[in-house]
């Protein structure tokens, strides 16, 4: 992908390097499952290049009711699957009569993001709740894989938390700890990866619907290396 | 020959054909090959109380040369929605007239305003699917019944919204100034202010931005675009007329040679007038 971004645009010197490349979402999300729903969070960076497209970026987004995606990889790429996906997932439930569930919602996800595996750059977890198994959280990387965990993070700033979370994550918490742990695992994140940063957007899906929080700069969490 | 190319009907849509032939010609240039014309740019959008303010500055550049002084980087999209571009000029121009296209058709056929968010979703689909070769960055804004929007569509096709946005080679100065500066809800005038010395930042400290300062005010009202709004403080005193009296030149010699006509034919058609 990188090596076709520098073939095709023209390089002119008044037009710096970081104008032409593409634009990523750089990021780190993340979701954990409780016992009746789920939780979201991502930190608000876009960048291009070494520059910082949108410093308040929303980077999860409604795909129905009751089900989200949290995204990275190319912003353009997500944004456009995830278009793809809300339309299919609409027409379903249309169709259906129903809610739909969220393995629905995470199979069509896979179904793009495997079938054009060469051409995408997207990192999504699918995440939401249904009637049927409650809270889930679905992992679809770059490649197009499927799996659900009870607890997954994403994006390039996630290799930083992999042992915090390994280690801090315990099976039936509560969904205010999981807001804790989520709202903490994203600061640690964005306090190391360059390209993750700005506030933290954590959501919250349950039977009762959805309930959006935003964790400005200055309220973030500290610690204590510095 | 000529005959047979005029009549040639040109299939709808993007043509690449042409970039074939410059890779092929790439070798015969030796390094020195021609600069498509970008309007390496300040472009900047704000929304204030009553609407939303699209500003530009007026260079256009091919390559160290300015091509246009009086280049005109708002274009219109609809009565109530205007876009800035970024970018290759032509595609930036090309680009946002299919659009307004789309929409005035929309309108007749719905009898409906469109709405910014149609142009964005339209704009949106059409970049991502040139996979970032149409070289546009657009800032969209206008008011329609949903209230007063501000996009930004990246050549990519991702797109991004805020209450105050620049793109184009000037936009980090000009969002230094619409970062301190910025505040919800501003009144006409201080919203004016802000988008002017915004582009000025742009004009000053990138060379890519320069001339003159236009402003397009959208509002329910309807749309005031300043064409110039601020002119360019340096403006050069060359006499556009070139027309030199008769002996500039020294005449060394003259020779006349009547030009003998023969009349062959002669028709007369009465023109209907009824």
């Amino acid at each position: 992908m990188p090596d076709f971004v520098q073939r095709v645009s023209a390089k002119n010197e008044l037009v710096p390097e970081w104008a032409s490349q593409e634009v990523s979402t750089g990021t780190t999300i993340m979701a954990v499952e409780y016992d009746g729903g789920v939780v979201i969070g991502a930190d608000s960076r876009t960048t291009t290049g070494a520059y910082i497209a949108n410093r308040v970026t929303d980077k999860l987004t409604q795909i129905h009711e009751r089900i989200y995606c949290c995204r990275s990889g190319s912003a353009a790429d997500t944004q456009a699957i995830a278009d793809v996906v809300t339309y299919q997932l609409g027409f379903h439930s249309i169709e259906l009569d129903e809610p739909p569930l969220v393995e629905t919602a995470a199979n069509l996800f896979k179904a793009s993001c495997y079938r054009y595996r060469e051409e995408l750059t997207a990192g999504i977890l699918v995440a939401g709740w249904d009637k049927r198994k409650g809270g889930q959280v679905y992992c679809v990387p770059i490649g197009g894989m499927l799996v659900r965990q009870p607890v997954s993070v994403g994006g390039s700033g996630s290799t930083y938390i992999y042992g915090f979370m390994d280690s801090n994550y315990k099976p039936g918490m509560t969904k205010d700890k999981c807001m804790e742990l989520t709202a903490t695992a994203l600061s640690l994140a964005m306090e190391r990866d360059g390209s993750s940063g700005g506030v933290v957007r954590l959501a919250s899906i349950s039977e009762e619907g959805v309930e959006r929080r935003v964790i400005l700069g200055n309220e973030l969490p500290r610690f204590s290396t510095h | 020959m000529a005959l047979s190319n005029l009549l040639e009907i040109p299939a709808a849509g993007f043509n690449f054909d042409n970039a074939t032939r410059n890779a092929a010609l790439e070798g015969l240039f030796e390094g020195q090959k021609p600069k498509p014309m970008k309007t390496g740019t300040t472009i900047a959008g704000v929304v204030f109380k009553d609407g939303v303010i699209l500003a530009a500055d007026t260079r256009a550049t091919s390559g160290e040369v300015v091509a246009d002084k009086m280049c005109d980087k708002i274009h219109y999209i609809a009565p109530n929605i205007y876009c800035c571009g970024a970018g290759t000029a032509a595609d930036t121009g090309k680009t946002t007239d299919l659009v307004a296209s789309n929409l005035a058709i929309f309108s007749l056929n719905s009898g409906r305003n469109p709405r910014v968010i149609m142009a964005v979703n339209i704009l949106q689909d059409m970049l991502y699917r040139y996979r970032g070769q149409i070289g546009a960055n657009l800032i969209l804004g206008g008011v329609d019944c949903t209230g007063n929007h501000l996009y930004t569509v990246g050549p990519y096709g991702s797109v991004n919204t805020m209450p105050y946005l620049s793109m184009g080679s000037g936009d980090l100065a000009a969002l230094g100034i619409l970062e301190d500066g910025f505040k919800p809800n501003m009144e006409l005038e201080e919203a004016k202010q802000l988008v002017r010395v915004a582009i000025h930042a742009g004009i000053m400290s990138d060379l890519g931005s320069g001339h003159n300062i236009d402003i397009c005010v959208i509002t329910r009202q309807g749309v005031d675009h300043n064409r110039p709004y601020q002119e360019s403080e340096y403006k050069d005193n060359r006499k556009v007329n070139y027309r030199y009296r008769p002996g500039t030149t020294t005449i060394l010699t003259e020779k006349v040679v009547p030009l003998k006509l023969e009349l062959v034919q002669e028709t007369v058609q009465q023109m209907e007038t009824a």
